[in-house]
């Protein structure tokens, strides 16, 4: 009770807040919308909205799971091959210094306009850093009392890294999950302001906003960040999982 | 038969850089089977290398060191001693009881085996009822006991620790090791225990070994013969004076 109840006090104060200074100051809805516009659009749009989340939804998982799963091999590879690592990590810091979201528009001509596969692109690439350069530092830290330990277990290559290496890693793992969950909707959304198949939660946004239609613009971005949210906690309820040993949620 | 026999055993680091160090130097030492010998000394006295040496972490320059009678690395790789260290080192991704259960299980030992084993170990350090808990929920007293347990697990005919209780507070210290002693001597277990208090190696060892700095060598070896090992001892004149006689040895 004591974690819930303070920030929901404040959240309903700010939206009070909110609506009284858009009311009482006369805010023009394009400037911004009081939270009652958009919550009466909220209700008007739900169908609307959950389609175009579902839709956003699906590329920001595809690009999650996608992304993931190679850097998890390039990790587990730059981890195991000394070289590989020396020379994977500059790269992958120009390459994560690139804005990744500027690919999209060159990735929606390179496939069919009907096609969900350049946000999907743009979202594993988006993913694959955070949990890339998290992974491969963790794969990297062993503690030295662990290291001897197994060496005087007379314990191989293999069964050092199953054993003490990945299990190890875990929380850092978990540590770049957290950052990409949330990139990844970002990146989802995002990326259909440049084009493409225009049925996620980016693209309502902008016809809202080139509609004028700006109570329903933000009811779309409600529903964006709720989507982000989502992915965030089902991340922090799969590190729990993951690692019953650590009893915080947060650490 | 001998537990550890070392003679003319020399350790040089970084050989022939500008930051070589004479580690050790021309160092004999031999532990008879279920006796006690504790190593102290100044720090960079080269004690933790010496452990380290019995234990095949790392390799002599010159002489050589025999563990049950084979090379230290045959000792190592048959799991013939049992290790803790300073630090209790356990898996805090593993219960307490997996923790003691790894070095059976990289043996290859069965699971029911396995937990035999470790619930008999546990129970020899009192740590029975935490056998479900991870490690971040213990004590740091607790962690060492279950570093202990885990050393014990293979029922090594030898225990080389180094400074296992260095961590802890005083009175943690003086239960563990009489508990030690009650595991080493229930187990008939030789044991080699680096430690920087010279009355915890009096009171635990048959023989104390004094070694001196730069470089590190064996300048004294003490034994040691309390009327018994309990309270009663600790206040024993007998215990003071053997203190008293380190003290000197390590002033030299």
């Amino acid at each position: 009770m004591r974690r819930v109840v303070p920030p929901v006090v404040v959240g309903v104060l700010a939206l009070v807040l909110w609506e009284l200074t858009v009311t009482l100051g006369r805010v023009a809805p394009f400037i911004l919308p009081a939270p009652s516009a958009i919550g009466a659009q909220i209700l008007e749009q739900r169908g609307n909205i959950v389609d175009a989340a579902l839709a956003s939804g699906a590329n920001a998982l595809t690009g999650l799971i996608g992304g993931t799963l190679l850097a998890i091999l390039a990790a587990l590879a730059a981890s195991r091959f000394r070289l590989l690592g020396e020379v994977s990590v500059p790269f992958a810091a120009v390459l994560n210094a690139l804005p990744i979201i500027a690919l999209a528009p060159i990735l929606n001509n390179m496939f069919e306009s009907t096609s969900s596969v350049p946000r999907r692109l743009v979202t594993g690439i988006v993913v694959f850093f955070p949990v890339f350069l998290n992974l491969l530092r963790g794969l990297r830290e062993v503690d030295p009392v662990h290291q001897e330990l197994m060496r005087t277990y007379a314990a191989g290559g293999w069964t050092f890294a199953r054993k003490v290496r990945l299990p190890g890693a875990l929380p850092h793992l978990f540590t770049g999950l957290r950052q990409a969950s949330s990139l990844a909707v970002i990146a989802a959304v995002v990326a259909e302001y440049f084009g493409g198949l225009q049925d996620g939660l980016g693209a309502r946004i902008t016809s809202a906003a080139a509609f004028t239609a700006y109570p329903r613009a933000w009811a779309f971005v409600a529903g964006a960040c709720l989507l982000g949210l989502s992915f965030y906690l089902v991340t922090l309820l799969l590190e729990r999982l993951a690692m019953p040993w650590r009893t915080r949620l947060i650490s | 038969m001998t537990a550890v026999a070392i003679s003319g055993v020399t350790k040089v680091f970084n050989p022939g850089r500008p930051d070589e160090v004479l580690a050790l130097s021309d160092v004999d030492l031999t532990v008879a089977d279920g006796e006690f010998v504790s190593l102290i000394g100044p720090s960079g006295c080269g004690k933790s290398t010496l452990l380290r040496l019995i234990a095949d972490l790392i390799a002599p320059t010159t002489g050589t060191v025999t563990v049950a009678g084979t090379t230290a690395a045959q000792a190592r790789r048959d799991q013939a001693y049992g290790i803790a260290f300073q630090q209790a080192g356990l898996f805090e991704w593993r219960t307490v009881r997996r923790n003691v259960e790894l070095p059976l299980e990289l043996r290859g030992a069965g699971r029911a085996e396995r937990r035999a084993k470790a619930e008999e170990m546990l129970e020899l350090v009192g740590l029975s009822e935490f056998a479900g808990h991870y490690p971040g929920q213990l004590s740091g007293g607790m962690q060492q006991r279950v570093a202990i347990a885990r050393a014990l697990a293979v029922q090594p005919p030898l225990l080389l620790m180094d400074e296992p209780f260095g961590a802890l507070d005083e009175m943690t210290r003086e239960r563990l090791q009489a508990e030690l002693l009650a595991v080493c001597a229930a187990t008939g277990t030789s044991t080699v225990f680096v430690t920087h208090s010279i009355s915890e190696a009096v009171f635990l060892s048959d023989r104390v070994v004094v070694m001196s700095a730069r470089p590190g060598r064996i300048t004294a070896a003490i034994d040691v013969k309390l009327p018994s090992r309990d309270e009663a001892g600790r206040q024993a004149p007998a215990y003071f004076d053997k203190i008293t006689e380190v003290r000197k040895a390590l002033r030299g």
